[in-house]
């Protein structure tokens, strides 16, 4: 790799224009990868959850197992099912991307969906029972809707996780905005327009997430803004 | 379910018994219990009495390890929990309100379950609103913009919904202060008075079961039923040593508290009326042998002066002070004595929204309360 | 059969472990290309996050940091700094490394100590003021403690975050400590398989290894009954907010 010195200005505008539609292809997979993931990731985590509350014992060891997954780089994560999926086809590539993807979101979603059904306060439960709710409205109509709120939290803090690592997915081939990054710095001289390109985007990619998903959630629980008391 | 048979006993209790898992001893033993349709029976006890616990297996929130409950004549057991609980009002000490939810849809909770229309259930709450004495305007609030008081009134709207016959309340009004909880527990009974619902209320507070309770149900550790009759009763009788401790000292202060002043109690006293002379004002002093009197003006009581406020002018001229102290006609003896040993003439008037019904003095109640 | 056959060997390779581009000054390097922005990160950014929490401004800041530190992309920041210090003509093995791990350890650690010192119950604080505590006693006897294990929480997610990304910047050069075997594994191709995983348990034992002395650390320094459950609930529990 030759480093590279002062000849090219930092930012090349006519690449931009040359590759608008690499880019947006970038960006379309960078979305495909993070939507995947976050969408298995809630289906598995609501399973978890719903197991973890349940049966109270089994949370601590959902809580380890998950943490694992979690503590452990994803890069190293990548590297330890790469082998085992193999990296041949695209499919395999994005199979082994997607499991861990997923496994990183499962800690932070079920934790969040667990505090939220559970601090619903006792008493709100119990007036529920009390006026003649049954178990399954209850949990859909009372206790779901309110643990909005921690459930809303968790996954934005998934989501903007998720597209970070994306971006690693690059040395597996994929890799969405992150593309742009390895790219970049690949080249016989490092080409710094790719990669700003590409940390740039994402970044504006999870802030837009981020707010996005932060405006649903407010539209969701009305009742939880206020000033009053 | 067929056509319940009307019988005076809305709530039956037949040997009900529960022991909680892992548990040495039962929560509550063989218990039997009649509540008659209408009455507002309070389940009064120290803690671990079983008292909350016995009020949750009427609406099956805790299953009862053997025995019968019955409720307007049907087995408890014989629907499914659910159902039963939405013809029977529950009211808890923390409330309970759903905080997603405004004061207009948690009152229609119970109404929605039942599949009432849209129109019927608009009606019922602002029906329920002017009951509990709630504004109109709070309807579209979320509870947390309630005061606690609020609050606790949306609580019993919201279980009288449906208009159930019966009515659960464990300690409602204990999650208040002691001003707002007087105001929430003389709404109640005047709401109760109107409405003649079945009402089963828990309480550890002797003077709110003896204020409320139509019967008193006294348990004991385990559910042990020491004494089940009205306040007075009690009060004038209990039945044993654990009955008498627990209602504690005082007992004769707390039957007062029964007894509404009455007639024979109210005298005249010392007034005259504003068109009356400084020299009549005197004589009636020298009477009653005090040294003030009270100003009428017609039937309104305006105040009392000192006797060295009495000049010779015209009584009208006179500023007369106010009566720091005063009672209503249906203000208890207990309010009566208590009235009568502030003041420090020995005396209490007594005042229908300014409307002057005479004095109570102390020998007048003494006289009263050793007959 | 032939995989775990082909990972024995690797691992039994001489030289495999101190050589030159041995397992140990690798793990060494990565645990160095960690520690030394969790130093500056804890010895700077904290006291500042704890002063400006007790005197109770600056939460905005606060807030910025963590959002902002969620979604930087470690990758892209490691590589942006690679190309500055590119530009500048400097080693590209330790400096965008530690640049961009330094950017990275700041916002847990930052965001948690103010938010352990500006939580603690304003009536707590009050009522030391009025038995009687100086400004500094209030800090260092009430706050500090009660904000404890909060703060501890920061750290360890902070140095979690960073130890995960030493291995990137096995990307740029021939630096990243462990990670170096996963990139070059990667680039490989197929036959780099074995390599890959090598690496990658590696890397894995030292995390999970540095999170478990990390807890046992925590335990030893909190007073018993202020605890965390486990760590995955603290972690998880600063991020909710």
């Amino acid at each position: 790799m030759i480093l590279a010195q002062a000849a090219s200005s930092l930012f090349d505008w006519d690449w931009v224009g040359r590759n608008i539609d690499s880019i947006w292809r970038r960006t379309v997979e960078h979305l495909a990868l993070t939507g995947v993931a976050l969408v298995a990731g809630i289906v598995i985590a609501s399973a978890l959850a719903a197991v973890a509350i349940r049966k109270p014992r089994t949370y601590p060891t959902i809580t380890a197992a998950t943490g694992l997954l979690y503590t452990i780089p994803a890069l190293a994560v990548f590297a330890l099912v790469a082998p085992l999926v193999g990296i041949g086809t695209v499919t395999q590539r994005f199979i082994t991307a997607e499991i861990a993807l997923i496994s990183y979101t499962l800690l932070i979603l079920i934790r969040n969906i667990v505090t939220g059904v559970n601090g619903v306060p006792a008493g709100v439960r119990e007036a529920a029972a009390g006026m003649g709710y049954s178990e399954g409205e209850r949990i859909r109509q009372i206790e779901l809707p309110l643990a909005l709120p921690a459930v809303m939290a968790g996954i934005r803090i998934a989501t903007v996780t998720v597209i970070g690592l994306v971006t690693v997915t690059s040395l597996l081939g994929l890799g969405g905005l992150g593309f742009f990054i390895l790219d970049g710095l690949r080249r016989s001289i490092i080409f710094p327009t790719e990669i700003i390109v590409g940390v740039v985007l994402s970044v504006a990619l999870a802030a837009a997430l981020d707010i996005g998903l932060l405006g649903i959630g407010r539209v969701l629980t009305p009742w939880a803004r206020e000033g009053d008391r | 379910m067929g056509s319940q048979v009307q019988t005076d006993t809305m709530i039956r209790l037949d040997n009900v018994a529960k022991v909680f898992a892992g548990a040495s001893q039962p929560a509550v033993a063989n218990l039997s219990l009649d509540v008659d349709r209408g009455e507002l029976v309070v389940l009064l006890g120290p803690s671990g009495c079983g008292k909350t616990t016995t009020l949750k297996m009427i609406n099956r929130l805790i299953e009862p390890t053997s025995g019968r409950i019955e409720v307007d004549g049907r087995d408890v057991m014989s629907v499914p929990p659910h159902e039963l609980r939405r013809s029977i009002g529950y009211v808890i000490q923390e409330v309970g309100l759903f905080p997603h939810r405004t004061i207009a849809q948690n009152m229609a909770t119970v109404p929605k379950l039942l599949g009432w229309d849209a129109g019927r259930i608009n009606e019922r709450v602002a029906e329920l609103t002017v009951l509990v004495g709630l504004d109109r305007s709070m309807l579209e609030r979320y509870p947390t913009e309630l005061s606690g008081g609020q609050q606790q009134r949306v609580g019993v709207a919201r279980a009288l919904a449906a208009d159930p016959p019966v009515l659960l309340m464990d300690e409602p009004f204990g999650a208040v202060d002691p001003i707002v909880r007087g105001h929430l527990q003389w709404e109640f009974l005047e709401l109760q008075s109107r409405l003649g619902k079945t009402v089963v209320f828990v309480t550890h507070d002797i003077d709110e079961a003896i204020l409320l309770g139509s019967r008193i149900a006294i348990l004991n550790v385990g559910g042990v039923l020491e004494q089940h009759d009205t306040p007075e009763r009690i009060l004038a009788s209990p039945a044993n040593e654990f009955v008498e401790s627990f209602i504690g000292g005082e007992r004769g202060l707390r039957r007062l508290a029964l007894r509404p002043i009455g007639e024979a109690v109210v005298s005249r006293g010392p007034v005259i009326d504003i068109t009356g002379t400084p020299d009549e004002a005197v004589r009636l002093m020298e009477e009653h042998g005090v040294s003030w009197v009270g100003l009428l003006s017609g039937d309104q009581l305006l105040g009392w002066v000192d006797a060295s406020e009495i000049d010779g002018r015209p009584l009208a001229a006179l500023t007369p002070r106010e009566f720091l102290v005063s009672l209503r006609s249906d203000s208890s003896l207990r309010s009566a004595l208590d009235a009568v040993v502030t003041s420090h003439a020995r005396m209490a008037v007594v005042v229908d929204d300014g409307i002057y019904r005479g004095m109570v003095d102390l020998e007048a109640i003494a006289e009263e309360i050793t007959e | 059969m032939g995989f775990l056959s082909d990972l024995v060997s690797w691992f039994g390779e001489p030289g495999r472990w101190a050589g030159d581009d041995g397992i140990l000054p690798r793990a060494l390097e990565h645990l160095w290309l960690a520690a030394l922005p969790m130093l500056i990160a804890v010895t700077v950014a904290l006291p500042i996050a704890v002063w400006l929490g007790h005197r109770r401004i600056g939460g905005l800041a606060a807030n910025a940091a963590a959002n902002i530190g969620r979604a930087i992309p470690s990758f892209g920041l490691i590589i942006l700094a690679a190309i500055f210090f590119a530009r500048a003509g400097v080693s590209l093995r330790f400096w965008p490394a530690a640049v961009a791990l330094l950017a990275l350890a700041i916002p847990p650690i930052y965001t948690n100590a103010y938010t352990a010192i500006v939580t603690v119950p304003r009536e707590t604080v009050e009522a030391a003021k009025g038995m009687g505590f100086t400004d500094n006693e209030v800090l260092w006897g009430v706050e500090v403690p009660i904000g404890a294990p909060l703060i501890f929480a920061g750290i360890r997610i902070s140095f979690i975050q960073v130890l995960a990304t030493v291995p990137l910047a096995a990307v740029l050069s021939s630096g990243g400590g462990l990670g170096q075997y996963v990139v070059r594994g990667f680039a490989q191709g197929p036959g780099g398989r074995v390599e890959v995983f090598a690496g990658a348990l590696l890397i894995a034992v030292l995390t999970l290894g540095a999170d478990w002395l990390l807890s046992r650390g925590e335990r030893w320094v909190l007073p018993e009954g202020r605890r965390p459950r486990s760590s995955e609930e603290i972690r998880a529990a600063a991020s909710i907010s």
